[in-house]
Formats: structure tokens, sequence, C-alpha cells
């Protein structure tokens, strides 16, 4: 009897587990597991929208691929922007969070404010940057011209649009970069600080004996996301090369846009999936790079 | 000696805050001189020196924006498109997360490996197929196409997971059960009480997302009716990007909901926020 009726229950309770799974998977399997696949089998494909044959060619969106100017470029682009902006942030972000694991009033102050520009969205904020960087009228070349610098054509000069990028895109990240750093040093014990100044140690030494070394998960997570995120960029180079004043397509074409022209300009999907799939390898490619670099470091403890 | 060296540490920590706030001036900044602008007559606009704050301050701007362009409409259809996503998400991420971390069930990692995994494949690498898949589907220009995409988030299933696994009891599910009560009565009387803070901060997390989508409307939303504020304010930099005034008022208007949220809930948002690694 009783037997049987624990049976009933785990089979009860059973069902509910997949009837509870059940919507949130399809939507999963439907928004993200197919698409994937889709989009790798895309990229085999000749697909045009607006042809009615779609044939199978093997690997000739990716050879078509390596011999694209504008994918070169776009590839080139993306990579110095990201590599820049990366470690533009990160190089900010660790001093920073330094002085702000203190807590005090003003350090929440800072937080606060040093934050704000990671929850406001993307396109207001490209847009008082597109002002900001105006040749005639922007702040920025008022600020320069204070100091005696002559103006900068900030985004229409290809040599200077895609710093111009660069400048915004750390400017936009290092508060996230920052709280990660400041959840990190908080979570070090304060032992071993007081360890080390006991045996004479002074900051500068602590921080790079111990903090820094002790912060290297942190340090691998935020450059492994930061570099995801900056791969992707798109928005901001959206609304930068568009209307009057803006930056020349080709200075500051990333492969995201290059994606969307692509697919949506030209209806080349098949050709675009293929460089979707790149894009996705690119980064995969760098995380495992990156977490081998952490794991190989002869520091590390076991 | 003793006192000389004080004294440096002194004059430290004071550089330090003067690069600190020289630091915090840059990064607001961007945000102050929309707010300005938006404003200022134009006359003021085109003033060479520039001048910061507005002389003559108006509304012109903003309610010039709101007569070119419908930017009521667009920020209707954002609080809408977020609102949607927002509800979708808590209850998934609940019912996902209190599945994944209490019931053992056949398939259980697997399910829950293939979630992660492809949470690090970036959305703008299968939007495209995702894209077409919404074509065959007739949904290209709707809402629900627009929504489709952010009614889960993995990291929200991770998070309410992480949360009800480490602080919700399993004997306390127990005793409910010897009660006589369901599962779906546990999960809803027992689990979600315990869950206020983790399901508020996946909440805002994807109202923060889904107010700034972007790329994904800019695919699939032709019709101006189904525009949200991002996709609006590009179309109207598209035809109007000469008047500045106008533009800065519509980013004004973007922006202002994310900063009431943010200024509210500041503590929390930081502090979750590094907590989970959620962007």
């Amino acid at each position: 009897m009783t037997a049987a009726r624990r049976f009933l229950t785990k089979r009860r309770v059973l069902l509910f587990c997949y009837i509870a799974l059940a919507p949130v998977l399809a939507l999963f399997l439907y928004v993200r597991v197919i698409p994937i696949g889709f989009g790798v089998w895309l990229s085999f494909h000749k697909w045009n929208l607006l042809s009615p044959a779609k044939p199978f060619v093997g690997l000739q969106n990716y050879e078509l691929l390596m011999q694209d100017e504008n994918f070169h470029l776009a590839l080139y682009n993306t990579t110095l922007y990201s590599f820049s902006t990366v470690i533009l942030s990160t190089a900010i972000a660790l001093p920073l969070a330094v002085f702000l694991a203190r807590r005090s009033r003003l350090s929440a102050f800072y937080q606060t404010i040093y934050f704000l520009p990671v929850i406001t969205p993307m396109v207001p904020v490209s847009i008082a940057w597109k002002w900001i960087y105006d040749y005639n009228y922007g702040i920025l070349n008022y600020g320069l011209g204070l100091v005696g610098i002559k103006s900068v054509a900030w985004l229409s000069d290809p040599d200077t649009a895609l710093w111009a990028l660069v400048i915004m895109g750390v400017w936009k990240v290092l508060g996230y970069n920052m709280v990660l750093f400041l959840v990190g040093i908080r979570n070090i014990p304060a032992m071993y600080l007081e360890a080390a100044s006991l045996d004479g140690a002074n900051a500068w030494q602590r921080f790079w004996r111990v903090t820094f070394p002790l912060l290297r998960p942190i340090l691998l997570y935020v450059l492994v996301t930061s570099t995801i995120n900056a791969y992707n960029v798109f928005t901001q180079v959206y609304v930068m090369t568009l209307g009057s004043q803006a930056a020349p397509g080709q200075a500051v074409r990333m492969l995201v846009f290059d994606i969307y022209t692509n697919g949506f300009q030209f209806f080349r999907f098949g050709y675009a999936a293929a460089e979707a799939v790149t894009l996705t390898l690119i980064v995969l490619g760098l995380t495992v790079i990156q977490f081998s670099l952490a794991r190989n470091d002869p520091t590390r403890e076991k | 000696m003793k006192r000389r060296s004080k004294l440096l540490g002194r004059i430290g920590v004071l550089a330090v805050h003067c690069v600190l706030m020289a630091g915090a001036l840059v990064m607001v900044m961007p945000m102050l001189w929309m707010l300005a602008t938006a404003f200022k007559p134009a006359p003021e606009i085109a003033l060479w020196p520039p001048v910061f704050l507005p002389v003559a301050p108006t509304f012109d701007n903003f309610t010039g924006a709101f007569e070119t362009a419908p930017f009521g409409r667009f920020f209707l259809n954002s609080l809408f498109i977020a609102g949607v996503g927002t509800l979708s998400v808590i209850v998934t991420s609940l019912v996902a997360g209190t599945v994944f971390a209490k019931y053992r069930f056949p398939g259980r990692g697997l399910l829950f490996g293939m979630v992660i995994a492809t949470a690090i494949v970036p959305f703008e690498a299968y939007m495209i197929p995702l894209y077409l898949q919404l074509v065959q589907i007739e949904w290209i220009n709707t809402y629900q196409g627009i929504i489709l995409p952010y009614l889960f988030m993995a990291f929200g299933i991770f998070l309410m997971r992480q949360h009800v696994g480490s602080a919700i009891p399993g004997e306390l599910m127990e005793a409910a059960r010897v009660d006589g009560a369901g599962e779906w009565w546990i999960m809803a009387r027992v689990i979600a009480p315990l869950s206020g803070n983790a399901l508020a901060a996946v909440g805002i997390f994807s109202f923060i997302q889904g107010w700034g989508i972007f790329i994904w409307p800019l695919l699939i939303a032709n019709d101006q009716m189904l525009f949200n504020m991002e996709l609006g304010l590009t179309a109207f930099q598209f035809r109007f990007s000469a008047d500045t005034g106008k533009l800065m008022a519509g980013s004004v208007v973007s922006t202002a909901p994310m900063l009431v949220v943010f200024l509210l809930l500041r503590r929390r948002i930081i502090e979750n926020m590094a907590l989970t690694g959620i962007k």
C-alpha cells in the first residue's frame, strides 16, 4: 500500500517537473537552440531572400568571406576596438576599485556616478556622444581649444573615428568592471593584508603580492565578458554612422554591422550566417585562450 | 619624520580624490550635456563658445519632438515590451530555477547544462536564423515577434536555481507536502514569497535589458507604430539629424526611466549586478 503510494507520488512529481519545464524549454529551443543550429546550416547554403533556389554550397560562403575586404576591415576594426576597450577599461577600473574598496560615504557616491553609464540605454547615450564629438559645436573640441589643442573632426576623420568609439566604449563599461573588482577585493580576507603589513610590505607590494593574485579569477571573468561584449559592438556604430557629421562607414565598420548589412541590405542570409558563425568562433576562441592563460599561470596555487 | 609621511599621505589621499572627482565629472558629463542641450532654444545650441546651462530654458524641444514623431507611442511601446518581458522572465526563472534546484529527474543535468552553455553564444550570432523563423510563422512586424526572444533569461534561471537551492530548506517543502500541498502550490506559496529579493533582482535586470533593446526591433519592426524608444530615436535622428535640440529631448525621455529606476534601487542594482554578472 505505502510502496504503491510512494510510487504514485514519485510519478506525480516527475510529471510535474516535465510539465513545469515544458514551456520554458520549448521557448528556449525555439528562440535559441534551433536558431544556433539553423544558423550553422544556413552558412553552408546560398540563401538569398530574393531567389527561390537555395542550394547547398559547402564552404563557399566561408571561402568568399576570407577574400572579402569588407570582412577583413570589419575584423580588424572590431579587434582593435575590442582589445583597446577591454585593456583600457580594465586598467582604469582596477585601481579605481582599489581606491573605492574602503567603505565610506564618498565611496558609495563615486560608485553611483561611475556606474551610471552602465544602466543608461545605448541609443540616447550614443546620440549624446555624437553631439559631444561634433566638429563645430562639440563640447570636447571646446575643451581642447581651452588648452590650445586644435579642433578635431572626431567622427568624420577616419583616423580618429574608431578611437572616438573606444573612448565611449570605455566610458560605458568602466563602472561595470569596477563593481566586479570591488566585490573581488572585498572578498579578500583582511588577515592576508594584515599579515603582509606585519612582514613589512608597503601598499604597492601588498597590491601586487596579495590583492592582485587573489583577484585573478575576477580579472579573468571581466576580461572574458567584456571581450565578448566588445566584439558584438553594434548600436553605437549604427547611431554614429547615421545622418550628418557622421563617422564614415568604412572607418568604423565592425563585424555585427557588416553582418547586418549583408543580411538586411543585400539579403545574403547564407553569407551573413557564415559571418555570424565566424564571429561566434572568434569569441569562443578568445574565451578559451583567456581561460588557458589563467590556468597556465605559474603563481596559481593547486 | 613620521609627521612628514603622514602629511604626504594626506596630500596623496587628496590628490586621489581630485582625480576621482575629475573622473566623476567626465562620467556624468554626457548626461548633463544632453540634459542641458534639451532645454536650450535653437540659437543657444549653435552658440560658440558654448554656454553650458541654458540661458532661457524652454520646453519647446520636448513639445516639438512629440509633435514631430509619435514619441508617446514609442515610450508606451518600450514600457509594454520591457514590462511583458520582465513578467515572463520572473515567472520562467522562478519555475525553471526551482525545478532545477529542488527536483531530481532524468535529463536534469543535460537540460540545465544546455541552458547555460548556449548563454554565452551572443544574440547577434543567431539573430538572422531567428528572423527567418519568424518570417515563416509571420511574426515579423508584430509585438509578439519583438518580445519573443526576451521572454526568458538564462541568467535569471541560473540565479533562481542558486537562490532556491541554497536559501530554501527542503524540509519546508516536505512539510507542506505532508500537509497535502501540491507542487504548484508549494512553488507559489512557499518558494515565491521567500524569494522576493532574488526575483526583484531578476526583474530589474530584465527590465533594464528590455528597455534598451535595439538590434532586434531594428530587424523585425518595420511599422513605426511598433517602434520602441530606441528605434524611434534612431529613425528620428535619421530624418532630423540637424535638429539637435529635439534629438536631445527625445534622448532625455528615453534615458529618464532608467535613471529613476537606478537612483531608487541603486544599492540593490550595483550589488546584484556584481554578484550575478548579469549585463
